[in-house]
């Protein structure tokens, strides 16, 4: 059901300064000009290299989206859970106290624009 | 010989004859971290006051004839991307300059409770991110053996202090080489234990299915000590796995007869310095000498490694750092009108510019159109890998290779150059790729520099990384030699 | 009608366990901000999320109840986004493999019966909460605050599939959704308090049109009215477009109750890229078949089921048997009562007139009353014996449910036991007729409301205690002496 990621065709190697600057806004990053230029040059070189494990066939490989493994190295694990029970936390007031923002137990953050 | 210069079982031999006290173990590891560490800067933050309280607690304890533990009385460093309750905990990034963790770590809880004394926190590679410990917001540490190059990395810090004797046991983490190159540059023993088997609860993460937390040592025998203290099933890691941990002290046995060691083609060849190739095959040589059979086997998915992991780990590592916005904790930037100007500034100014590169490709390689190309592809090369250690695994005990294809280089060395540092792990990362446990034990040395043997095992067989790595030990003297501090 | 709506529905239910999905905190309602939080539900650097068995347990009974498939192995997945009521900034959910997939739920409108296809049911963690100051809403605030209270709290998400076509059938889907979770136990489904929440994905095409249109998301429907008034409002709206020839926008909209419109909620904003990927915290869920069919025997009766029977077996017209499933623990209440006593539209009457009258007056539930059906049905069976009359049943019911004694008990303390015997009866009526000398005259002239009269205050005279037959038998005969 990859929807999403309908591409299957890969992209060129060059990653342009519009790609750097879209990809600092998804991971709210502030870079400064500088920065940009040299990003877009080393992202472009590190995912040039990267690029070499198409030379891989994985036409009939599953992904390892999860370690680990069992005693055997073969079993995936699966299945763990915790009983639903209420567990009281001890550390309440220090997990506040470190708000950079306090106001009324509440962590305060700036305005947020529309 | 002082205090600090002892192994951890040493120190427990003579706690338990009572010819010393805690409280001296302690005074003796803090007056040599007084002496050296201007010059190593292997710490972050040293619990002067609370270690020496602790020590006279355990002292107490001791006197009132209660039963000790290996543990028991022994300085511990703890690198800095592991929470300490109450104690200032950086990952040595500015963005938490000021963070004071709520909770320990579980591994922390587990040697507190074995009656242990953290001495400190240690320095890293901002968020575990690097190779060199370069990369830390603060300060540079300097490998003891040259002061002049650099520790290795991520875990430099806790590497330097064991080589130092600035603690007698150390804390790193493992995400593509971080315990065992260090341990390589500094000389010293590092282990990264299967995945699952070690809780990450507390490690601050990087890439989560990479992760590892290990121990630093002296030797190897304080490093079975150490792993079986810190092993174990988890109820707050999902991925840490329900197995017993057995004894690792009992696997201290000095004989590899018929052992079968298969010893990495591909990380002989290219790229690896030859003097480094020399000690590794002298290695080799010498467990042949032993009654191991020594063979050459290939691995030739292993070479992808190095563009596997910086596709999947700096991903992973790219959702991990997205809590870091100044909203909960840490630094907040004062550039900060709107919500989004808060968090393009927190995080423009809290993170380092290895850091910024590594969520830049990460974001990038999970963003829409590129998922399938690169992050479903890498794990896909994953798989390719484990099925290659799978298959050597069929035919050999243990693999070995050399840890790093150089020693220590020089600091400042790779700083320009993202790319070439990356290249360096290209010996350490398949084996977090595949989530199994590898050791890195010295064997040599090149201009005075430390050279290290990596010893592989398959999944939980870190009985057989303990039986080839102490036995080579015990039959030969590197481990015996320290640097002139 | 040239236009039909095509409506899709997505729903998410908070989910009744005693602790959030991946933490131990309390998943309870209604705590002072920030005291119901944690290093894990928090977001501190260095924890790990792990799994609440009992989620999945009532994901799955709902999947079942649903007639969907339970899938093999289901994936967690973290959903990118930054937002300061998300402490990871990303939120765990499951995208690729759902732990449901497919099911239905019939629905009946107007009669009609209707099939809505659910296309899948997955997991996922609640966010936080904002208080935004210097404002009523987001608009023009000044800044806003967090309570990390409500993250972690446990989600279910259900999709449907586009089957939907008119508003009122989007109003009857989530009322009977809710009611099949109210009955499963999992969900307490009160819209008003957000344990259960709507969204909408509306789109209208020409009747006959295979293609969709272009579809909008609706957002903020806050009661079942809501729904149905929001989607109207929606249909309504591309409708007036598609006619003056503009084309619908891709986009998110919020509705308004009080002026019964939506407006858009970001209109320049790029659709989200939410990053999807495993999340590696987390192993994958590959329930077993034993686990599902243990599962599947703790789901007793359907509601739908439930009004069947009580049409079919016990003869209940649909009013009183729509009435009864609508309160599952009135339904359970009256099965128990069913098995001692046989008259079912008796009983139904009782239940849903002056035992639900009470309950409501009381704002309590059945559950919190301290009666049992035998005593319940006590009573009845003295009513039926005409040892005590209606009217003072009545009276007597509101005193059992109060006290909790047995009527035989309430009944012999207030002598409340009905007169048949003549004798008793004849002093008191001789006195009511002495006393009502114009009724007599009226009634003896040949007004009938006239011996109604006198029945109404020889009534009140014992107290409602007469029994109405015997005592218009021998006030006929007294007053034809």
């Amino acid at each position: 059901m990859s929807i999403k990621y309908a591409h299957s065709i890969i992209k060129s190697m060059k990653v342009t300064i519009k790609d750097v600057e879209h990809v600092a806004k998804l991971a709210r990053l502030g870079l400064t000009e500088d920065e940009k230029k040299l990003f877009t040059e080393q992202l472009s070189r590190i995912l040039g290299y990267a690029e070499t494990i198409n030379k891989l066939d994985t036409k009939n490989v599953s992904p390892t989206s999860h370690l680990p493994a069992g005693r055997h190295g073969a079993i995936p694990m699966k299945n763990v859970f915790r009983v639903d029970k209420f567990v009281p936390c001890e550390d309440l007031k220090e997990i506040v106290a470190n708000a950079p923002k306090e106001d009324n137990n509440m962590f305060s953050v700036p305005r947020i624009m529309e | 010989m002082e205090l600090f210069e002892l192994t951890a079982h040493e120190l427990h031999a003579k706690l338990d004859r009572k010819e010393t006290s805690a409280e001296e173990i302690v005074r003796s590891v803090l007056g040599r971290i007084s002496k050296v560490e201007n010059s190593v800067s292997a710490y972050m933050t040293i619990n002067i006051d609370e270690a020496i309280i602790k020590a006279k607690e355990i002292d107490e304890y001791i006197a009132s004839e209660k039963k000790i533990t290996p543990l028991t009385g022994i300085p511990i460093a703890i690198k800095d991307n592991m929470c300490t309750r109450g104690i200032l905990t950086t990952a040595s990034s500015k963005i938490l300059r000021n963070y004071i963790p709520p909770y320990n770590a579980t591994v922390v809880e587990k040697i507190l409770q074995a009656g242990a004394i953290p001495i400190g926190k240690t320095n890293l590679d901002e968020f575990a991110m690097g190779s060199s410990t370069e990369n830390s917001a603060y300060k540079v540490t300097r490998n003891p053996w040259n002061l002049g190059t650099v520790p290795g990395g991520s875990s430099g810090g806790s590497a330097a202090c064991i080589a130092a004797n600035e603690a007698i046991l150390a804390f790193g983490s493992d995400t593509g080489g971080s315990i065992r190159q260090p341990a390589s540059f500094c000389g010293v023993v590092g282990l990264k234990p299967t995945y699952g088997r070690v809780s990450r609860y507390g490690l601050i993460a990087f890439a989560s299915s990479l992760d590892q937390i290990g121990p630093l040592t002296k030797d190897v025998t304080d490093a079975a000590i150490f792993l079986n203290a810190m092993a174990g099933h988890d109820l707050k890691d999902s991925t840490s796995v329900d197995l017993p941990v057995p004894d690792y002290r009992k696997s201290l046995i000095d004989d590899v007869k018929n052992l079968k060691v298969g010893v990495i083609k591909e990380l002989l060849g290219e790229g690896i310095g030859s003097s480094v190739k020399k000690s590794i095959l002298e290695a080799a040589d010498l467990l042949k000498k032993l009654g191991a059979k020594v063979e050459e086997v290939s691995m030739p998915t292993l070479k992808y490694g190095v563009a596997t992991y910086y596709l999947l780990a700096t991903a992973e590592a790219s959702s991990n750092l997205e809590r870091y916005d100044g909203v909960k904790y840490g630094h907040r930037s004062s550039v900060a009108d709107d919500l989004i100007a808060m968090y393009y500034n927190t995080r423009r100014e809290g993170f380092g510019p290895e850091v910024k590169r590594r969520i830049m490709l990460g974001t990038y390689v999970l963003s829409a159109g590129y998922y399938d190309a690169y992050y479903l592809k890498a794990q896909k090369v994953r798989t390719l890998i484990k099925n290659d250690f799978d298959k050597a695994f069929s035919k050999f005990d243990c693999l070995i290779s050399p840890t790093a294809p150089s020693p220590a280089f020089k600091i400042g060395e790779k700083v320009d150059d993202p790319l070439s540092m990356y290249l360096s792990d290209i010996a350490t990362i398949p084996v977090n790729l595949a989530g199994i446990p590898a050791i890195s034990i010295p064997c040599g040395f090149v201009n005075d520099l430390p050279v290290g043997l990596q010893i592989i095992g398959k999944a939980f067989s870190e009985e057989m990384l303990f039986r080839v790595a102490y036995t080579y030990e015990q039959n030969t003297e590197w481990h015996k030699r320290k640097p002139k501090l | 009608m040239k236009y039909e709506a095509v409506i899709g529905l997505e729903i998410h239910a908070q989910l009744l366990t005693e602790s959030k999905i991946f933490c131990g905190c309390s998943a309870k309602f209604g705590a002072a901000p920030n005291t119901n939080i944690c290093p894990v539900c928090t977001g501190q650097p260095g924890v790990l999320p792990v799994l609440n068995k009992k989620v999945v347990e009532f994901a799955i009974k709902t999947g079942l109840a649903l007639k969907g498939n339970v899938a093999k192995r289901s994936i967690f997945a973290r959903k990118n986004y930054f937002y300061p009521d998300l402490p990871k900034n990303y939120q765990i959910s499951m995208y690729e493999l759902p732990l449901i997939v497919g099911g239905h739920l019939d629905i009946t409108v107007d009669g009609k019966a209707k099939h809505i296809g659910i296309t899948r049911v997955h997991l996922e963690e609640d966010a936080g909460k904002l208080v935004h100051k210097g404002a009523a809403g987001l608009k023009g605030s000044t800044g806003s605050l967090v309570d990390f209270n409500r993250t972690g709290v446990p989600l279910m998400e259900i999709v449907t599939e586009p089957d939907i076509r008119s508003p009122e059938e989007a109003k009857v889907f989530v009322q009977e959704l809710r009611n099949l979770l109210v009955y499963l136990g999992v969900c307490d489904g009160n819209m008003e308090e957000g344990s259960l929440r709507c969204d909408a994905n509306i789109s209208i095409r020409k009747v006959g049109q295979k293609e969709l249109g272009t579809k909008t998301e609706v957002k903020n429907m806050n009661s079942f009215k809501s729904v149905q008034k929001a989607i109207e409002a929606e249909i309504k709206r591309q409708t007036e477009m598609l006619e003056s020839g503009e084309r619908i926008v891709q986009e998110t909209r919020l509705f308004d109750d009080t002026t019964g419109t939506t407006t858009p909620m970001r209109s320049k904003e790029e659709a989200h890229d939410y990053r999807y990927f495993p999340e590696p915290d987390l192993v994958p869920v590959e329930p077993d078949r034993k686990w599902v069919d243990e599962i599947s025997k703790t789901i007793t009766e359907l509601p739908s089921a439930k009004k069947t029977r009580l049409m079919k077996d016990h003869g209940l017209p649909e009013l009183d048997a729509n009435v009864l499933t609508d309160d599952k623990a009135l339904a359970d209440f009256f099965d128990e009562c069913l098995k001692l006593y046989k008259n079912a539209k008796n009983l139904s009457n009782w239940m849903i007139g002056d035992l639900t009258a009470y309950l409501k007056a009381k704002k309590i539930g059945i559950k919190d009353i301290n009666i049992t059906s035998a005593q319940f049905i006590e009573m009845l069976n003295l009513i039926d014996k005409g040892t005590i009359s209606r009217n003072s049943a009545k009276g007597i019911m509101v005193k059992m449910l109060e006290g909790g004694k047995s009527v035989n008990d309430i009944v012999a303390e207030s002598g409340a036991t009905q007169m048949f015997d003549e004798n008793d009866l004849i002093p008191v009526t001789a006195e009511v007729i002495k006393n009502n000398p114009r009724s007599v005259t009226d009634y003896k002239g040949g007004k009938e409301a006239a011996l109604s009269h006198l029945m109404g205050q020889v009534m009140k005279a014992t107290k409602g205690r007469a029994n109405p037959e015997a005592l218009k038998t021998l006030l006929v005969k007294e007053l034809r002496k």
